[in-house]
């Protein structure tokens, strides 16, 4: 049954894109911007893991969780030097400078690693299990069952402990939280940490999944999960979580039953409809604006 | 006279000053240029950059029409762009043998660029102003998105029969004497360069005469205060679709318009010269030149388009460099504390543009 290999592999492809999306839909949930040097945060995890993995020989978890730490730390570094002096500036003003951090990224990493592209190790066995007649590669699985591990612990850190209801609470009303004892700041920082080590993970899986490492390797994921994010409705965690697996699938489906060459285009088309009948994407709240 | 003045600065006393000053910039930047050409002062580098930049002027002026004046965050200007550009290379080449001058079919090209990237602009409008916010962004992008898959997928062929296309392979024969016009994904080839700077100007003149003429017409007034409060506009009867559709529009326009002089100016170009990267580009241009303000956008493109050639000794470093420079102008201009900081250092006169 070919569908069924189609539509895990779609998972598969999507479960990536979920684990990015989380990242772009905190963000904006809670510090209300669009952080386009996320894609180029990913970028900076396939490179660590892999001179984790290549050069230094070091075991895959171990490089897994290297590359989660550099990933952290760059994004708290970010948002401290970039965008917390900009709290008050308008949205386009803060999206520039996202744009200009991605820029720096995408260069300082052409400079420091070259920008020819280099061979990720495959360090996850290339060995398949049969589902019926469909056969689906351990990679796929591990990538899965990673989106569906991180889903759970983030909805159970969001909704159970003190530091995620602070978050919800940022996210409906800044100056409420604040007055309330909420060190917000704190908060956006913890924020980006989250989205930051979330975007390692996705990139290790992206990088066996493709596996070459280069500058620019960011900002395409980056913008599909970007999409996926708006999709299910942005700054609504299980909205990136369906629109990541459902944009995935699309593509997967599109390139195998309709065209590979068009397979971009299929994906944003279908994009551009539901959008038409949803407005607000799919798990989005109608915000009600009082006159 | 008094028409004369009234097209090209119409509006108030005050308004008037801040117009003028651009149609001056504008034209005293050409004389320099000119001259600079003339006596033979202008590295080939830079002689290579003046069409190019001319171009991206119009398109920043276009963008920020909508982003600045009608307040709608665009990120598919780089998608019109390509239409025009694509639809210009066609037209031309379609009009090689029947028109000889090549600035009257420069002309053409770039008008049938500009319209059809105009009705895309209309279709791709009806569903984006329905939209708001970062939702329409979204809906831009994936058009931006859209328009490069399929000019990487489209071949078009003319011989003494026509046109003939396809989409996906090239699937026609071409009788002797034609000559494929769209080669999927290596794009056009063995274009005519029939774009010049003197046109690049003009059409800067005509965006500004567009632009104008609109922000201070009822539509402009109707345009801008949809922006500043939707609801209260709607209440008072403005038509809000109707309205941003048409900012929508005229700025599809002259994207198209400066895209077909784009791609007439190069022997190739490929669909994905106009990606996602093109259409942030521009969004830099304009936020950085100031929204609403049309002499910040050409002088901000102008700078930002030389700022990297002017770097080029620092070889590697440059575009690091670029990034750095954005990052802090962002900085300076919006943030309080280093707005204070920088105006006790050169004792309060600049203003921050964004």
């Amino acid at each position: 049954m070919q569908f069924l290999s189609y539509l895990i592999n779609g998972l598969g492809l999507g479960s990536v894109y979920a684990i990015i999306a989380l990242g772009y839909t905190m963000v904006y949930g809670i510090a209300k911007m669009l952080n386009f040097a996320h894609g180029d945060v990913i970028m900076i995890g396939a490179y660590i893991a892999f001179f984790a993995l290549a050069r230094f020989g070091f075991p895959f978890p171990v490089a897994v969780l290297l590359a989660m730490l550099v990933c952290t730390t760059l994004g708290v570094v970010i948002e401290r030097l970039a965008y917390k002096p900009l709290r008050q500036a308008t949205s386009l003003s803060v999206l520039i400078t996202a744009i200009g951090v991605s820029y720096f990224l995408q260069n300082g990493a052409q400079i420091l690693w070259s920008s020819s592209s280099k061979v990720f190790p495959s360090v996850i066995s290339a060995g398949s299990i049969h589902l019926g007649s469909a056969s689906v590669s351990y990679l796929t699985i591990l990538t899965i069952l990673t989106c569906i591990v991180v889903m759970i612990c983030l909805t159970l850190f969001i909704n159970k402990t003190k530091t995620g209801s602070a978050m919800r609470a940022c996210s409906e009303d800044k100056g409420a939280s604040m007055l309330m004892g909420i060190n917000v700041n704190r908060i956006i920082s913890i924020t980006f940490a989250i989205g930051s080590g979330l975007a390692a993970i996705a990139s290790v899986l992206l990088a066996s999944t493709y596996p070459s490492v280069y500058p620019t390797m960011g900002s395409m994921p980056g913008i599909k999960a970007f999409t996926a994010a708006v999709f299910g409705g942005i700054g609504s965690i299980p909205g990136a979580f369906v629109g990541g697996l459902i944009l995935g699938i699309i593509e997967i489906f599109a390139k195998a039953y309709i065209s590979t060459q068009l397979s971009d285009a299929i994906v944003f088309a279908v994009l551009i409809i539901i959008l038409l009948i949803k407005p607000t994407g799919l798990l989005g709240k109608k915000i009600n604006v009082k006159v | 006279m008094k028409t004369a003045s009234k097209l090209f600065s119409p509006g108030g006393d005050k308004m008037k000053r801040g117009r003028l000053i651009s149609f001056a910039l504008v034209i005293a930047a050409y004389i320099i240029i000119e001259i600079l050409l003339k006596t033979g002062n202008l590295s080939s580098l830079f002689k290579s950059l003046l069409v190019p930049v001319t171009c991206y002027v119009v398109a920043s002026l276009g963008l920020n029409l909508n982003v600045g004046i009608s307040g709608e965050l665009n990120l598919g200007q780089a998608g019109f762009m390509s239409v025009g550009a694509f639809c210009g290379i066609c037209v031309s080449g379609m009009l090689a043998n029947t028109i000889t001058v090549p600035v009257v079919r420069l002309m053409i090209a770039m008008f049938c660029g500009a319209c059809l990237a105009a009705v895309f602009g209309f279709l791709i409008g009806i569903p984006v102003l329905k939209l708001q916010g970062d939702y329409l962004a979204i809906v831009t992008l994936a058009f931006g998105q859209i328009i490069k898959s399929i000019f990487m997928n489209t071949y078009i062929g003319f011989d003494a029969d026509g046109l003939h296309y396809s989409f996906v392979e090239s699937k026609f024969k071409l009788q002797p004497g034609g000559k494929m016009l769209l080669n999927g994904p290596m794009g056009a080839t063995g274009t005519q360069k029939i774009a010049n700077f003197t046109v690049g100007i003009v059409l800067i003149l005509i965006a500004l005469i567009i632009i104008y003429n609109l922000m201070i017409s009822r539509s402009g007034r109707a345009i801008m205060a949809a922006r500043d409060n939707r609801i209260a506009a709607e209440s008072i009867g403005v038509p809000i679709s109707k309205t941003k559709m048409l900012a929508f529009v005229v700025s599809a326009f002259l994207a198209g318009a400066a895209g077909a002089l784009y791609g007439l100016n190069y022997a190739t170009l490929v669909p994905n010269k106009f990606d996602f990267n093109t259409s942030i580009l521009i969004l830099v241009f304009v936020v950085l030149g100031g929204l609403g303000n049309m002499t910040g956008t050409i002088i901000s493109t102008i700078v930002l388009l030389i700022l990297p050639e002017l770097l080029r000794s620092l070889q590697d470093y440059r575009m690091l460099i670029y990034a750095v420079v954005l990052i802090l102008i962002m900085l300076v201009t919006n943030n309080e504390w280093l707005k204070s900081r920088v105006k006790g250092f050169t004792s309060g006169k600049a203003k921050g543009g964004a």
